[in-house]
């Protein structure tokens, strides 16, 4: 038997007799844990989960075993993957601080820093926050204007954030500053980690066309963030920056697949249900020509993805495939809220109350928040810029 | 099976693409066309890749193929659609060639195959009739007689029929018009009496034809398969013919894109490149997308033809849907971006165009393949 088989049966049993039964997919919102100071584990079981899943090191079963991983090899966590979902187990733990902020300390920060976030990111014990776009820097992110003056041991930090997702719940932020306003724009840009109880800190939520509120605008006044917490050199955050948007941006990719969703259901057991059937084919033959489309589509991206993951392997592929996704992920992801709305008809487009089931209304907030994938962590226009600038060549 | 290509069919492709470059450019295309060239495509030259091994890629060696997979045919076939190659893979290896080695009797195949593996045998597969795709819609009919069959009916867009040794035609032995039952296939001599063939000339340039039998006689001996369960062999034929013009259109519509590039890069308006500016820009990146993904269907569709898996139907079904709609965005794209000389028959992005077109509707348009999907998926 090969290590990697002995591997997946090691997991497999492990699975088995550590994951409760209460916590098996699916998985529904108000129990999903995203960790931090102010996690109420609203199911008292999915603490005993965490508690199980971070003590082996499968928060982040990649990371050294020192930072709170595993230590597993890229085979060993797809296999590790594999049987998660074989035993329908759910992921312990939601977490920027896994998906974004992680992989760039790994990169990038000091071994103190390493040693004293990466743990506690693993253990679910510290909730993060990205504090990127700013209300005049957007899709031109680089021109941010928030300010790090260093007064002593200590950067004092003057500015505003906004569509900080989930500041209000959040325990600290990586933020993007401006160290030197001389500098041109990229060249002046520092990456900070700070407290979000320091003085000097405040959040206010931003309701969102769907009803729900997951960002917020974020001030900074005179806030006092200690020389140690910058990660890399000073005024080469720009560099790092990027290198977190490419993991934010693959993490965004995965929603193509119709992953996240309101319904175990396909688009097409809906249609047959909501619009009616004749000779057992959907009876709106442009819709079920729209549905079979979008199905395609999907396959293929998800196809591309398997594809993407090979080349990596093989030592191949477009460097900025990031990018690809990320655009082609969330018009895709988009595109299927449209036709989801579209098979419910009215009832698709119910705002609360009697007359819609639970399912029906949060297609339609979920259509209403898809809005925002195609603008959240660069613009699809942004994404094209970079594809004919970076893997086209084409000129500025 | 992975998606990434190994070094034997990596090797493969630069010999092909070498070899495509060198003895059939789009230049080679023209002058075909230009000589109304009465084959429609070099014999020399299938001569040639038939000493390549090409012509008998998929069939096994016993018949003298070189018994590889769909996999490397796809290699080959994308570099032909690279620079639009006219060739009888499609007519002579693809549908009637396959038709007998995945249908035919020991005596068929060994009839058959060697000449079409050493490139003097050359096949036609007479099945569609009236103006588009569709497998079972079939009025031809073959009646019993005292010795065999007597073929009537009218095929169109035959391709390669003006100039196949033999035919094998689709006929019906019984059932309703567009029954999936049956169906027989025949093959069929071209001179046999009773039969006329008319080529047709079609914007891609290539050899294509209408044929009309007239109470064609046959033996018994000439069918290939069951009778009336001839669905059984198209089905499977359709499918890998599919998945093989898939490939060859990825090679086009992929050429097509990287003229275009270098055109956007070089072509200067306004005292700057035509690709600086983000009108363009922005269409170049989407069709990049379009073409990524179509490598994936495409690569995963042959794959999933040498795995023998369950849903070759829908993955042929996905890849020809998505590469019919790539071809047309790019062939469009790439003339309009190329500006007034792209619309001049000397600038060849032309010619690509033209292929998109018989190619997309050739064994089924991008609709067709998605209403085929959404029944085999149950919707």
């Amino acid at each position: 038997m090969s290590d990697l088989e002995a591997f997946r049966e090691e997991a497999r049993a492990w699975l088995e007799s550590n994951g409760p039964t209460s916590m098996h997919l699916p998985i529904p919102e108000s129990e999903v844990v995203w960790g931090g100071r102010q996690e109420a584990f609203s199911n008292p079981d999915s603490r005993v989960w965490l508690e199980r899943v971070s003590e082996q090191g499968w928060t982040v079963p990649t990371w050294p075993k020192e930072y709170g991983g595993a230590g597993l090899s890229k085979a060993e966590e797809r296999v590790l993957t594999e049987e998660w979902r074989r035993a329908r187990c759910r992921p312990a733990l939601m977490s920027f601080g896994i998906s974004m902020l992680g992989p760039v300390l790994l990169e990038y920060a000091s071994e103190e820093q390493k040693r004293e976030h990466l743990p506690k990111i693993a253990r679910g014990e510290i909730r993060w926050c990205q504090g990127y776009s700013e209300p005049d820097f957007g899709s031109d992110l680089a021109g941010l204007q928030t300010k790090a003056v260093l007064v002593d041991d200590e950067y004092v930090v003057n500015g505003q954030k906004i569509w900080t997702s989930y500041a209000d719940k959040s325990d600290w932020i990586f933020c993007l500053v401006r160290t030197d306003p001389a500098a041109s724009k990229h060249d002046g840009i520092s990456f900070l980690l700070f407290d979000m109880a320091s003085p000097g800190v405040s959040v206010a939520p931003i309701q969102l066309i769907s009803g729900s509120s997951p960002f917020s605008q974020t001030f900074f006044e005179d806030v006092r963030v200690p020389k140690a917490n910058l990660v890399g050199t000073l005024n080469g955050g720009w560099t790092i920056a990027k290198r977190l948007l490419q993991h934010e941006r693959a993490m965004i990719s995965q929603m193509g697949l119709g992953l996240a969703g309101s319904s175990n259901q396909s688009i097409d057991a809906l249609a047959k249900e909501y619009v009616g059937t004749e000779n057992g084919q959907i009876e709106d033959s442009i819709l079920r020509d729209r549905i079979a489309q979008h199905m395609m589509d999907n396959e293929c991206y998800g196809t591309s993805l398997r594809r993407s993951m090979e080349e990596a392997k093989a030592g191949q592929g477009p460097g900025a495939a990031s990018s690809m996704f990320k655009f082609y992920g969330t018009e895709l992801n988009k595109q299927r809220y449209e036709l989801l709305v579209s098979v419910l008809g009215t009832q698709g487009l119910g705002w609360e109350g009697e007359g819609f089931s639970e399912h029906e209304l949060k297609t339609t907030r979920e259509w209403l928040r898809s809005k925002g994938n195609s603008i959240e962590g660069g613009t699809s226009e942004i994404q094209l810029n970079i594809i004919a600038k970076r893997v086209l060549g084409l000129p500025d | 099976m992975s998606l990434v290509l190994t070094e034997e069919q990596e090797l493969l492709r630069d010999t092909a693409r070498e070899f495509v470059r060198e003895q059939a450019p789009v230049a080679a295309l023209r002058k075909l066309r230009d000589a109304e060239d009465p084959i429609g495509f070099s014999r020399e030259l299938w001569s040639e890749m038939a000493n390549l091994g090409w012509s008998g890629i998929i069939f096994p060696e016993e018949y003298g193929g070189a018994g590889l997979g769909y996999a490397e045919l796809g290699v080959v076939m994308e570099e032909l659609g690279r620079t639009l190659v006219a060739n009888p893979m499609m007519s002579t290896v693809l549908l009637a060639g396959n038709a007998i080695a995945l249908g035919g009797n020991e005596t068929q195949k060994k009839d058959v195959l060697p000449s079409v593996c050493s490139g003097e045998r050359l096949l036609a597969f007479a099945h569609q009739e009236g103006s588009r795709h569709q497998p079972y819609r079939v009025t031809t009919t073959a009646e019993r007689d005292t010795d065999g069959y007597r073929i009537s009916g009218e095929k169109t867009f035959v391709l390669d029929g003006h100039i196949a040794d033999q035919l094998v035609v689709v006929a019906r032995t019984s059932g309703e018009l567009r029954d999936r039952e049956g169906l027989t296939l025949f093959l069929v001599d071209v001179n046999a009496d009773g039969i006329s063939r008319t080529r047709t000339s079609m914007v891609d340039s290539r050899g294509y034809a209408n044929i009309k039998l007239t109470n064609v006689s046959v033996e018994r001996s000439a069918i290939v398969g069951d009778v009336d369960l001839g669905a059984n062999v198209v089905d499977v034929v359709l499918d890998r013919a599919t998945a093989a013009l898939s490939a060859e259109m990825l090679g086009g519509f992929t050429e097509a894109f990287e003229r275009t590039l270098t055109y956007l890069q070089t072509r200067v308006q306004f005292g700057a490149p035509i690709g600086s500016f983000q009108a363009l820009k922005h269409r170049a990146a989407i069709m990049f997308c379009e073409i990524e993904l179509s490598r994936s269907i495409v690569l995963d569709t042959l794959r999933a033809i040498d795995e023998d898996r369950d849903d070759v139907p829908s993955r042929v079904s996905t890849a020809k849907a998505r590469c019919s709609d790539s071809y047309h965005l790019i062939g469009n794209e790439a003339v309009q971006m190329h500006g007034g000389i792209g619309v001049t028959d000397e600038e060849e992005i032309g010619f690509f165009l033209k292929r998109a077109r018989v190619s997309q509707q050739t064994l089924g348009d991008a609709a067709y393949h998605r209403r085929r999907f959404a029944s085999l998926r149950g919707f």
